[in-house]
């Protein structure tokens, strides 16, 4: 034991265990993308430049930008990509995107069931749970259930939506904005826009109240 | 004037376009989604097929059949993704939601087929 007093759990390195068969199975196909230079090194390494910019803030803004600007709500419904690129935000995948709008009448969520479709240019990268099996499988089969789980419990009158993210599509749910935010800034509107919204298991949060004194 | 056909001599009239250029189905349109199971990586979930559904909406524009771009086929021949509706009593004959409850995916075009029933 080290003499000095440690107060804290040290994590074993990552780098300890071995590389599994999937990993080692990128590095090779890697390699060889770079030796028969359909890229070089660098352009990976921009490439996830690109990806820490893009978060589910970006998403929030362009929500909110929807709720207080009708005339960009109506062309982000009608043409999502081209509505978000008018942001400055860019596509890197040949996707399109399609805005899921939530009313009193429908709820939209989104799913990719074949692997992890989503858009990850206005979100960043999906939350581990959308991975996973139980989800993908699930969601498809019985929405309504894993609404409840997720703590969203939609009325028998107000018909679900499951969009399955396949192919060239990605989407992005637009929430209803919540009560009570009629004074409220484009900044504070997208504060109550979160991921999970996005995705459709949540509703927009409702803003806090203020503290009794 | 007009040809034996019965076309006019208006240029645009006589247009023919190339193979998937125009999409097969329109919106409001009742399909099939294919029954069939080829070996290997399909963007067609297998709980979809066989499965009738509803055209929603022609997405445009047109795409590469990645399927065949997959394995050095097709060269390039775009056809059209659609969004389809199908509800969730159709998929899941158990389903106990509401009868609104549905489903919406995209499916390229080879994967569909039209539905008189």
């Amino acid at each position: 034991m080290s003499s000095q007093a440690h107060d804290h759990v040290h994590l074993p390195d990552a780098s300890d265990a071995l590389p599994g068969y999937y990993e080692i199975m990128e590095t090779a196909i890697r390699e060889l993308l770079v030796d028969k230079k359909v890229f070089d090194a660098g352009e990976i390494r921009q490439m996830l430049e690109v990806m820490d910019t893009r978060t589910p803030a970006l998403g929030s803004r362009i929500v909110a930008r929807a709720w207080v600007d009708p005339a960009f709500r109506a062309r982000l419904l009608a043409n999502g990509r081209a509505a978000v690129e008018e942001l400055g935000i860019d596509f890197f995948e040949n996707t399109q995107l399609i805005v899921l709008e939530n009313t009193d009448k429908v709820h939209n969520v989104v799913v990719c069931t074949l692997c992890s479709c989503y858009p990850r240019e206005i979100l960043g990268l999906p939350p581990d749970w959308y991975k996973l099996k139980p989800y993908r499988a699930r969601t498809v089969k019985e929405p309504r259930a894993v609404l409840a789980e997720f703590g969203t419990v939609i009325p028998d009158d107000v018909e679900i939506r499951v969009s399955d993210s396949t192919s060239m599509i990605r989407y992005l749910v637009l929430p209803q904005r919540p009560e009570g935010t009629q004074n409220f800034t484009e900044e504070q509107l997208a504060a109550l826009v979160t991921r999970d919204a996005m995705i459709g298991v949540v509703r927009a949060s409702a803003p806090a109240k203020e503290k009794s004194r | 004037m007009s040809d034996a056909a019965g076309r006019g001599l208006d240029p645009l009239a006589r247009v023919v376009t190339t193979e998937g250029a125009e999409p097969l189905f329109q919106t409001g349109d009742t399909v099939k989604v294919a029954m069939r199971f080829p070996v290997g990586h399909y963007r067609v979930p297998t709980y979809i097929r066989g499965k009738r559904a509803r055209i929603e909406a022609v997405i445009v524009p047109p795409a590469i059949n990645n399927e065949d771009e997959g394995f050095g086929r097709n060269a390039g021949i775009r056809r059209h993704y659609y969004r389809i509706a199908i509800p969730m009593r159709e998929l899941w004959p158990q389903y106990r939601g509401p009868e609104n409850d549905g489903l919406r995916i995209e499916v390229f075009e080879t994967w569909l087929e039209g539905d008189d029933t």
